[in-house]
């Protein structure tokens, strides 16, 4: 057991996943000779010879393409898109040839491929390097996205994502690489697809996933202070997500709120909402509540991005109007 | 750089091409007759490039074709009675019935599939020639792709990393001077070849009609890119007999350019060589009976095929349906 960092637990589980599978190869800007621009790459070309870890030039449709077509030849590539911003870029060969091919050829092959990528803001790195786009990937069909909170969950999401037969996109959060946490010296696996419960509670469920957690927890942390028991389950997979976990949560609270960083507009939270509102109707003693960030792109200067990021603050506030909904239960416009 | 084939493998091309040609017949009336679903994009008079470049490749090399790939399949050796189930959209396809004629694909073969997007083969050919340099297969990936596709940024992001990394790889260009109702002339200030050139990488321009020219480059690029010496580019000079879809009424195209195209024939120029090798009409015709007695077969238990199961489409989203909620 050791204090690891989060960019560092990636690292290893590469540096692991490469050891234990020769055909695990690595490609992307920058990752190789100079680490990778949050250094989660380092030392890794160094050990593993520069054939299984590739500098590219910025050529992310290619990467992306690249990775697909190296899947289908036997390899399992694991390639950066260096920010989320990016994937714009790779989408066709995401998109239209990654998550297709296993369905669209009959189920003759698989693409056991990653694309690990960090989304998120707190940087003031402005509207094309902050974004938070992993709705977009949980919508397609064939894809699998993760997005772990924690060092632990790094490490583990990032193995399973590599053994894993199907195309995984591996989203970390910038903010949390220097975060730290233990790390096993034989880490326990973790499936891809379920939550784990960050803190027990009864009032209120509060899901959430990457950076978020913390937020969350923090939220949580304030609410006991009221007496308020929430409960936060941390999703770790979006697609796919934890439906039955959740459920057995609001089963227990009655009472669901779902926060991310990503715009709140046609997001993962919208999606978690609908659903349990189906499949828990009567249950739930109030609305679905959802937190996330206005529908603007995310805003550079310090003040502006601090206002628009969604933090435990919001978090406590949508807890605490879940809680008081029979007071105000009527439909604004 | 002709190399002479002796009449065997000539014999041997030519029925290849003759089962491109009588399949996409076949195929064409099928269409008419309303009996294949979708978009048909028919590779009539191209037939000399996919049998010329899959001549030189081997058992485990791979390739990735196009929306235009009836013919790439073909050579590359899919299985013929999958091939018209697929495209009729049965059970028995080669892809279940999920994919139909653009996207027709072994792997078995090495066959990486047809592909709607333009351009969208290009990186899968790359990275399949990434596996083969890194597991030291020994083999050879072809990218083919259409004129239509020197445009795309993609393109130019393989020609660039292909060079870097030495990879072997074959772009195999079809030009036939159209991308849908557009000349060439108005999509595409370069010259392939003069690109090849800028990035390093070898490029010959051959008569994509003569299956026997194609062969000889094809052989000779494909031995260097197998040989460690890289990518090459093969810009193959071709026509579309067709219209870009079946059913395309061609207004854009002028009729002295449909009767140019047609003035190639590569089984014309191909047969027309069997015959000065000796090779009697009589057995070119009997080879050419047996091609389509074959074509009949497939085409008849392709339309005794089952519908596809919706189910088992459902359950083949992924490979490992992991423990949670897809949507
Ligand atoms: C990315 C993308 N853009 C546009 C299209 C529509 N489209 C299909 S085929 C085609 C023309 C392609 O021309 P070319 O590559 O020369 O191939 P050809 O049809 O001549 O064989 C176009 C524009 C597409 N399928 N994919
Ligand atoms: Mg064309």
């Amino acid at each position: 057991m050791a204090e690891t960092r989060y960019g560092m637990a990636i690292n290893r589980a590469l540096a692991d996943a490469m050891q234990a599978d020769s055909s695990v190869i690595l490609f992307g800007e920058d990752i190789a000779a100079a680490g990778g621009p949050f250094a989660v790459t380092r030392g890794l070309q160094a050990k593993f010879g520069p054939e299984r870890v590739r500098d590219t030039p910025i050529s992310e449709a290619t990467i992306a393409g690249a990775a697909v077509g190296a899947a289908l030849g036997g390899l399992k590539p694991v390639v950066e898109i260096m920010f989320m911003d990016f994937i714009t870029l790779a989408m066709d060969a995401l998109v239209n040839q990654a998550a297709k091919a296993h369905f669209m050829f009959g189920g003759q092959c698989s693409v056991p491929m990653v694309v690990r990528t960090p989304h998120g803001g707190g940087l003031n790195a402005g509207p094309q390097h902050s974004q938070c786009l992993e709705a977009w990937l949980a919508h397609v069909p064939g894809l699998k996205v993760v997005v772990p909170s924690n060092p632990t969950d790094a490490y583990a999401l990032l193995r399973a994502a590599i053994e894993d037969p199907d195309p995984v996109v591996f989203v970390e959060n910038k903010a949390l690489y220097s975060t730290k946490g233990e790390l096993a010296d034989v880490p326990q696996p973790v499936a891809i697809g379920r939550a784990s419960i960050a803190r027990s509670g009864s009032d209120a469920t509060i899901v959430v996933y990457g950076a978020s957690v913390a937020a969350a927890l923090n939220a949580a942390a304030a609410l006991a202070a009221e007496g308020i028991a929430a409960e936060v389950i941390d999703l770790r997979s979006i697609q796919p997500w934890d439906e039955r976990a959740v459920l057995a949560s609001v089963a227990k609270t009655r009472r669901l709120i779902v926060a991310h960083e990503a715009v709140t507009a046609f997001g993962v939270g919208a999606e978690i909402a609908a659903r349990v509102s189906e499949l828990a109707f009567v249950e739930l003693a109030a609305p679905v509540l959802r937190v996330g960030a206005d529908f603007m792109p995310v805003p550079f200067a310090r003040a502006l991005e601090r206002e628009y990021l969604p933090g435990a603050a919001d978090i406590t506030a949508a807890v605490r109007r879940c809680l008081d909904w029979k007071a105000n239960a009527r439909i604004k416009p | 750089m002709r190399i002479e084939l002796n009449q065997q493998e000539l014999l041997s091309l030519y029925e290849t091409m003759v089962l491109i040609r009588r399949s996409e017949e076949r195929l064409s009336r099928l269409f008419g007759d309303g009996e294949v679903p979708g978009f048909l994009h028919l590779s009539i008079g191209k037939e000399a490039v996919p049998v010329g470049i899959c001549a030189a490749l081997q058992a485990g090399d791979s390739v990735a074709s196009t929306h235009r790939g009836h013919g790439h399949a073909l050579a590359k050796g899919v299985d013929l009675r999958g091939f018209f189930a697929e495209i009729l959209g049965r059970e028995e396809g080669l892809c279940r019935g999920r994919g139909g004629s653009i996207h027709v694909a072994d792997l078995r073969v090495g066959m990486l599939g047809a592909n709607g997007i333009v351009g969208g083969g290009l990186p899968l050919a790359l990275g399949s020639a990434l596996a083969h340099q890194v597991r030291r297969s020994g083999g050879v990936a072809v990218a083919f792709f259409g004129d239509g596709a020197m445009s795309e940024g993609v393109l130019h992001e393989c020609l660039n990393l292909a060079a870097l990394w030495k990879l072997p790889l074959l772009f195999a260009c079809e030009n036939n001077g159209w991308s849908e109702f557009s000349p060439l002339m108005r999509q595409f200030a370069a010259q392939l070849c003069a690109l090849g050139n800028a990035f390093g990488i070898p490029a010959v321009q051959v008569d994509g009609s003569d299956v026997e020219a194609v062969r000889a480059a094809a052989n000779a690029m494909i031995a260097s890119a197998r040989g460690g010496a890289g990518p090459q580019i093969l810009e193959c000079r071709t026509f579309r007999w067709h219209g870009h879809y079946e059913g395309d009424p061609q207004k854009y195209r002028d009729a002295g350019d449909l009767a140019d195209a047609r003035s190639r024939d590569s089984l014309l120029v191909s047969s027309a060589r069997l015959e000065a090798m000796g090779v009697t009409t009589e057995r070119i015709r009997t080879l050419e009976r047996a091609v389509e007695a074959r074509i009949e077969a497939a085409v008849a238990a392709a339309r005794l095929g089952r519908a596809p199961d919706y189910a088992a489409a459902a359950a083949d989203v992924y490979t490992r349906a992991a423990g949670g909620t897809h949507g």
